[in-house]
């Protein structure tokens, strides 16, 4: 179903990602220092996140790129604060406007759930309490951290309906998820999102689940949003052409670990780990009909057996010794500020 | 609703003829009231008498057409034991039985749910193991059983509450102890086995994600998508508590209908017995509506009526 507002709101401008934009000094809202997850399984501990540093800054967007598996939404989990109870935060620092989030007890990092951060999963209709109306669920942010009634959280629901392009929310407002379109219900989830203006928004995988039409109006009325709040946004997906329209730096993860990061643009046109390499050269450009596509032979290593070495020697076709016996830190490579790389070899790696 | 009410109370007819037809023939088939009755040395003559008087010398079905036109005019006939209608004497039990349930299923329900949402909190914790034990352990008691070692240890050994009957507080805790035990076990075992399912749904975490403390979580969240299936079981379990009253008020001498019951078909009161059936068939029917009528309060997609937002 697509609505006047729907059609209203995809006509938008678009600002972001302009040269303009990006060569603005940003404040960093986000940074994460060596944050590493394990999860605790029947055959002993895993670690499903492993010194994974990254920053976003406001008003940008961070894409972290990567395949089912890899840690992405692990990741999101813990900087929420909503991880299952068998994962435990091992190590790091996540430091949003300069506190660190993983130092504090569980209530007091209630505070910032919602102020501080949103998050907005990808499946909108199990994100959704089935037996609240919409708005007692939009409402909730207002009732739990602004201490309203609920006839006033009601017309905070109202309004971020609005926000959002929701049609007639004076009486939608009083519908439950069930009745909405998965277009409608994922804009609901951005709404409760955004509720409390926080400085980061995580957004996993926030269109996987939509048709495409639908999915461009979800990522236009994210980057609107963005730009309204100057929000730091962390964009959660596995799509290459998602990444390369809408982030402005992009973190690539592989087997739970940061292989390479960097300016969108410089990480695309000139990738210094192989993996990142092997990911682009996937794209089908060109091609004639009946070729064979390109892939990555092989498929990442189960957590339970992640090699003393670089993660992904198995794969790679570049492997030497130092790979097995020595794993590569994530150092910055051509001594650019913006870009770094986790591999041995990445000076020699080369788009050509 | 009320359309919804009306339809439900229709389609409750059919099962209830089914009960009037069932109880009506059985009854019949516990013997002859007139051996009961009279004396061991009475005369065929006697006997004759003795049932064209209370008419069970008509053939069954003439008994059974004039038993349905009582039932429509609310007229159950007389006690063959005492004279009384036997509708009144149906009516004067329920409210012992009544009182006897309703206070075992609110108790059973406060404390599965607290005791159910505890263990939930971490499954395989230590509180889990604990509840799941003695709910399983309360489940599996026989209630007979039950009863009896609880009137041989409190009541005869220690002396501290009667025997039976119906003398003040102290006469209501063991009866309500015996009949409790099984719904209070099976559950704790429903409540946090949905709770548990519904704590990792990603709502939950979409909850804590703004700012829900664990208290609002557990019982603003996750309790009320639980509850559906605590409501199913409890209506079953209340069922249930009939089959337990009986027991129950026989060993403990309560005046409900589940001794009304027994006594009848001992005494093969017939018209005693069909009233005090059908009383109980109509209240579990009610209860069932209300069962169905709290599903919609609790959750909007059962809802019979949408109403257009």
């Amino acid at each position: 179903m697509k609505t006047a507002a729907e059609q209203a709101s995809s006509k938008c401008p678009v600002t972001a990602g302009t040269p303009a934009v990006q060569a603005k000094a940003r404040d960093v809202v986000l940074q994460v220092r060596d944050l590493a997850v394990d999860i605790r399984t029947h055959r002993g501990t895993v670690r499903a996140v492993n010194s994974v540093r990254f920053e976003a800054r406001a008003g940008e967007t961070l894409a972290l790129l990567g395949e089912s598996g890899c840690g992405k939404s692990m990741t999101a989990k813990a900087l929420a604060g909503i991880m299952d109870p068998v994962c435990d935060l091992a190590d790091g620092q996540i430091l949003l406007n300069g506190t660190d989030l993983a130092a504090l007890s569980p209530k007091e990092r209630l505070k910032f759930a919602g102020p501080g951060l949103g998050i907005v999963f990808q499946d909108a209709l199990t994100a959704l309490n089935p037996v609240y109306t919409v708005g007692t669920q939009l409402g909730e942010a207002f009732r739990i951290h602004r201490g309203l009634n609920a006839k006033q959280a009601r017309l905070e629901a109202i309004d971020l309906m609005k926000r959002v392009g929701i049609p007639e929310p004076e009486s939608r407002v009083n519908s439950y998820p069930h009745q909405f379109s998965g277009g409608m219900r994922q804009r609901i989830l951005i709404a409760m999102a955004v509720a409390l203006n926080p400085r980061l928004l995580i957004a996993d995988e926030p269109t996987t689940a939509l048709d495409v039409t639908v999915q461009a109006q979800i990522m236009q009325l994210l980057r609107t949003l963005r730009e309204e709040g100057q929000m730091a946004v962390i964009l959660i997906t596995h799509d290459l052409a998602v990444v390369a329209e809408e982030a402005d730096s992009v973190a690539v993860m592989y087997a739970g670990n940061v292989v390479e990061s960097g300016p969108v643009s410089e990480v695309f046109a000139d990738p210094r780990h192989p993996y990142t390499k092997g990911l682009l050269e996937s794209v089908p450009v060109h091609l004639e009909r009946g070729a064979q596509l390109k892939s990555i032979p092989g498929s990442p290593p189960e957590l339970h057996h992640i090699p003393a070495g670089c993660v992904y020697q198995s794969r790679c076709p570049l492997v030497q010794d130092i790979c097995r016996a020595e794993r590569p830190a994530l150092r910055a490579v051509d001594n650019s500020p913006t870009r770094t790389a986790a591999c041995h070899f990445s000076e020699e790696i080369t788009n050509a | 609703m009320l359309i919804y009410l009306r339809k439900r109370i229709v389609s409750s007819a059919l099962p209830l003829v089914v009960v009037i037809v069932g109880v009506f023939a059985l009854a019949r088939m516990t013997g002859n009231p007139a051996s009961l009755y009279l004396p061991l040395n009475a005369t065929q003559q006697m006997r004759d008498d003795f049932s064209a008087r209370n008419g069970l010398d008509q053939p069954l079905l003439v008994q059974m057409a004039e038993y349905f036109g009582g039932v429509f005019r609310l007229d159950f006939g007389h006690s063959l034991r005492t004279g009384q209608d036997a509708a009144a004497m149906a009516f004067r039990a329920f409210p012992a039985t009544l009182q006897l349930a309703t206070t075992t299923m609110v108790l059973a329900v406060l404390l599965g749910l607290v005791v159910g949402c505890w263990a939930a909190l971490k499954p395989n914790g230590i509180a889990d193991r604990i509840s799941s034990f003695v709910s399983m352990a309360a489940a599996s008691i026989p209630d007979f059983w039950l009863a009896i070692v609880g009137i041989w240890v409190f009541a005869i050994t220690l002396g501290w509450l009667p025997t039976s009957g119906v003398s003040g507080a102290g006469s209501w805790v063991l009866p309500i102890a015996t009949l409790l035990l099984r719904p209070f076990g099976v559950l704790v075992q429903i409540v946090r086995g949905s709770m548990v399912s519904a704590l990792s749904e990603p709502y939950i975490k979409l909850a804590r994600s703004r700012g829900a403390g664990e208290l609002r979580v557990v019982t603003h969240h996750a309790l009320r998508n639980a509850a559906a299936p605590a409501l199913t079981v409890a209506g079953d379990l209340t069922v249930g508590l009939v089959n337990g009253a009986v027991v129950v008020e026989t060993i403990f001498g309560w005046p409900g209908i589940g001794k009304l019951m027994i006594d009848s078909i001992l005494q093969r009161d017939f018209a005693v017995l069909q009233a005090a059936v059908l009383l109980t068939a109509v209240a579990i029917f009610a209860l069932n509506i209300l069962i169905d009528m709290g599903y919609a309060l609790l959750d909007a997609r059962v809802r019979p009526i949408t109403v257009k937002a």
